[in-house]
């Protein structure tokens, strides 16, 4: 068993400890916003905080989250979360929806870091989220709208 | 030119009925299940006046959606249709995907057919959506007319409501909902003109976008029934090869694997969750038998492609005498065009589950063609069709792929599921991205040459355009719809119907077969007829001396497709000169293309370095699909189908090696990423048309704007996919 704390809670995990994160949140705990779409790391679909960094769950073993603390997209809470999510509805950004738990996730962690960022620094912050929709420029507006809601 | 029709998939069924498009709007309004309610069956029951609309006692009004929802918007803009006519107000409409049923829910463009596709869903259900809420509308004024006892024509509705302006009195929907399923269904009823439209083209809001924020939305990926075990595949090692033995005590080892079986299309293997499953397939020692498989090479296949451009080929359209003109014109050009193989790779990998029941089985998926779907799972079941029922989910993304008709992914499950009977549980089969990648049905590998010649005024008086690659159709349920005198519209569609206005038009088809398994992508044969045209057009112009829009324009006579290239170049302010950057070399290019009844031009603005690497600044955009129901969604649609298309343009190839598909994963086949987006700025044309799909148009024109952009920019004509910058490096 491996105790990791998922939004705030405890849970004590039955899994080998080369799972990765994503299939423990997904299979063990059923917290399925948190999404499949490569296993290597290169679409960003599964990304969830760690500790409040942004990791890419299918490739951090488990054993490497061992009492740490993940948030995922259901648990996602705070101003940025919140104004992003806002924003997201706002401008109607998703099309079949299925990257956008990670690119808002990946969205919050540089809000997090940097309340006006610019054109260049989202794309910087995005670049590992691929959208095959390609609703990108949304998401770059959403991301502007999500800041200046922050900044009040 | 009104009367070309683009055949992607809204042809027909060998053994159904041949609906024209003439035919095709004819209403046909099925009543539900629930419609024929009896009165005195208690408050709490809704009204449900046909297939599509459900009405509630709490004045909710539920509109049932027989497509798809893959991204395009089919989830809110088919309910508008139904707002429209009904009266109701935005937040009191509920959405539910239709049951497959394809007597009641076929998609009216493809007989007798349930599916999403070929940018169909808007079109087929424009007058079909609109009449159901009519419908509804006139049996809750009839309701409360007989309830006040006045004449229907003294009554109106008002958001959800019937409103006796003389006396005042009103009821909402609902309340009039158990009365309204007494009346009788009127048998004809009148639609809002255009004019009058209060909803449509004024943009609700998606259905979708909060539940897409948050996590919520369920996809097939995400079902969790009891007991559900999860299975991973091992496919053969070439297309086409066939298991010789497979030594499963490894993989049988692995914690959590409860079975190992072989099915007709591989090795699956079944665990309690996916890590475990894909554990135990990694385990699996397989020896394949490769001598009936197609042991492809991509090389060797080009070379025999560009020997097939050199022979005759079935015709597909001859106007005039295009040899003889060409022999005879002033100035001759020829060129050749290559398209690699491209999987349509959404971002949630193929999965369904399936689970097996007394009654037949259940299935669970992103399902885009149900009724194929249905067929080959009662088949592998020897069940009945109508014994498959299927949930349809939300897809993540599909662009075709879910749209088999061989329903390969379902098959899958639906085989392992029977092979597995004894252990009672639902199965869900999950794809990995390497499966994806490697899964086949792709975008065929096409090859291309054009000649033409102009005239000593620089007018175009022949083109001879020959194409070589497999048929997406031959050997599918669509053959008989699709494939006429050995011709595969979705081959040829976009070149053998061009646009300009040309004497002597000639073009051949070549459709080899191979054992690489093809299909639709997002706008089908348009993605290699629109580059190929729109570049040759531009290089005619450039030879002629003339200005690559006016060019065009004279030679197009298709209002529709004029008006589009103007309202581009005039936003795009093409003629005037680009603000210069340091250090890069800037062009901007113009290509238009007409699909699935729409109109798009795109005018592309790039910059170029010394090393060939390029950025695509800018993308002007416009469209006449007919009314726009939902503007801001029509938007989104030609946003997505530029990024889609590029890129296609800037990265995406498959390639076969000794059959074995060489790449596996988003690092070797990559897709466009946030910083090359541009920015995009599209443009409706108004219209008072019947809406005609958007899914799909936006894709065609981009690449080949961008390749003459590129050849603005630098002088050099790029004519393969994906582009190799290489090329464009400065001297």
């Amino acid at each position: 068993m491996i105790p990791i704390i998922v939004n705030g809670t405890p849970r004590s995990v039955d899994a080998t400890p080369d799972t990765p994160l994503l299939w423990v949140l997904r299979d063990n705990l059923g917290l399925t916003g948190t999404k499949f779409g490569c296993g290597m790391a290169q679409c960003g679909a599964c990304t969830v905080h760690l500790n409040g960094a942004p990791v890419r769950a299918c490739m951090t073993p488990v054993s490497a989250a061992a009492g740490q603390k993940i948030t995922t997209i259901e648990g996602a809470q705070g101003k940025a979360v919140k104004a992003l999510q806002d924003a997201w509805v706002k401008l109607d950004v998703p099309q079949c929806g299925y990257c956008q738990s990670g690119q808002i996730m990946s969205a919050a962690a540089l809000l997090a870091g940097n309340p006006q960022p610019t054109d260049a620094d989202i794309d910087t912050a995005l670049d590992g989220n691929l959208c095959r929709c390609a609703t990108y420029q949304r998401i770059r507006a959403a991301v502007h709208q999500a800041a200046r809601t922050m900044r009040g | 030119m009104d009367k070309i029709i683009n055949p992607s998939r809204r042809a027909f069924l060998k053994t159904g009925t041949t609906l024209g498009v003439g035919l095709t709007l004819a209403f046909y309004l099925p009543v539900g299940g629930a419609a024929r309610m009896k009165a005195g069956q208690g408050t709490d029951k809704p009204f449900a006046p046909n297939a599509f609309i459900r009405i509630a006692p709490d004045d909710t009004v539920t509109v049932i959606v027989k497509h798809l929802e893959m991204g395009q918007g089919v989830n809110t803009g088919l309910p508008t249709l139904v707002a429209e006519e009904l009266d109701v107000p935005w937040e009191k409409i509920r959405v539910e995907t239709a049951p497959a049923d394809a007597k009641l829910y076929n998609n009216l463009l493809w007989g007798p057919m349930q599916g999403t596709g070929g940018s169909t869903a808007m079109a087929n259900s424009f007058e079909q959506l609109r009449r159901a809420g009519a419908t509804a509308r006139a049996m809750l004024i009839a309701a409360a007319a007989d309830n006040w006892k006045v004449d229907t024509n003294t009554l109106v509705t008002l958001d959800g409501m019937v409103l006796h302006r003389p006396s005042g009195r009103k009821a909402s929907y609902g309340q009039l909902a158990e009365k309204a399923a007494t009346m009788p269904q009127p048998a004809e009823v009148a639609l809002k003109s255009p004019q009058d439209f209060k909803y449509i083209g004024k943009q609700f809001k998606r259905t979708d976008s909060k539940a897409k924020s948050n996590g919520s939305a369920q996809f097939a990926s995400d079902v969790r029934l009891p007991g559900q075990l999860t299975a991973l595949l091992a496919r053969p090692s070439v297309f086409g090869a066939r298991l010789r033995r497979v030594q499963t005590e490894r993989a049988k080892a692995v914690p959590g694997v409860r079975a190992v079986v072989e099915v007709p299309q591989g090795v699956a293997v079944i665990a309690t969750d996916f890590w475990s499953a894909k554990k135990g397939r990694d385990a699996l020692q397989i020896e394949w038998d490769e001598s009936g498989g197609a042991r492809v090479s991509t090389t060797e296949q080009r070379d025999q492609y560009l020997a097939l451009l050199n022979q005759p080929g079935k015709v597909a359209r001859s106007e005039g005498d295009a040899a003889q003109a060409l022999a005879q014109a002033a100035k001759k050009l020829e060129a050749t065009f290559e398209f690699p193989y491209l999987a349509h790779a959404p971002m949630e990998p193929l999965s369904c589950v399936v689970q097996l029941k007394d009654s037949g089985c259940e299935i669970w998926a992103g399902s885009q063609s149900q009724t194929s779907d249905q067929a080959t799972a009662a088949q592998i079941l020897g069940i009945k069709p109508e014994q498959v029922k299927i949930h349809t989910l939300l897809a993540g993304g599909s662009f075709g792929r879910r749209a088999n008709p061989a329903s390969d992914y379902i098959a899958e499950a639906v085989s392992v599921a029977k092979a597995t009977r004894d252990l009672s549980a639902p199965i869900h089969l999950m794809w990995t991205r390497e499966d994806d990648i490697r899964g086949g049905y792709y975008r065929p590998m096409f090859v291309h040459a054009i000649s033409a010649g102009l005239d000593a005024q620089g007018n175009p008086v022949a083109w001879n355009q020959r194409l070589v690659g497999q048929s997406i159709a031959a050997g599918t349920a669509f053959e008989g719809g699709l494939v006429k005198d050995g011709i595969d519209m979705t081959s040829v569609e976009g070149a053998s119907n061009l646009a300009y206005a040309i004497p002597n038009l000639h073009v051949e088809l070549h459709s080899p077969k191979l054992g690489v398994p093809v299909l639709w992508w997002r706008s089908v044969g348009h993605t290699h007829t629109a580059f190929s045209t729109e570049i040759f057009i531009d290089e005619l112009a450039a030879a002629a001396g003339k200005d690559p829009y006016a060019f065009r324009r004279t030679l197009i006579q298709h209002p529709r497709l004029n008006g589009v290239l103007e309202l581009a170049a005039t936003k795009a302010g093409w003629g005037t000169p680009l603000a210069p950057k340091s250090g890069v070399r800037r062009g901007r290019g113009i290509a238009v293309h007409e699909s699935f009844n729409s109109f798009v031009a795109e005018v592309a603005e790039v910059s170029v370095k010394p090393d060939g690497s390029f950025s695509v600044d800018r993308v002007i955009c416009a469209v006449d699909c007919g009314i726009a129901v939902n503007p801001d969604q029509v938007r989104a649609q030609m946003e997505g189908g530029i990024g889609f298309g590029l890129s296609a343009a800037l990265h995406s190839a498959i390639t076969l090696k000794a059959g074995r598909v060489e790449q596996s994963n988003f690092h070797d086949y990559p897709l466009l990423r946030i910083s090359e987006m541009p920015r995009v700025e599209v443009h409706i044309v108004p219209s008072q048309a019947a809406p005609t799909g958007v899914g799909e148009p936006g894709v065609p024109p981009l690449a080949p704007a961008v390749a003459n952009a590129l050849f603005a920019a630098t002088g050099k004509r790029l004519r393969k996919l994906p582009f190799e910058t290489s090329e464009l490096r400065s001297a």
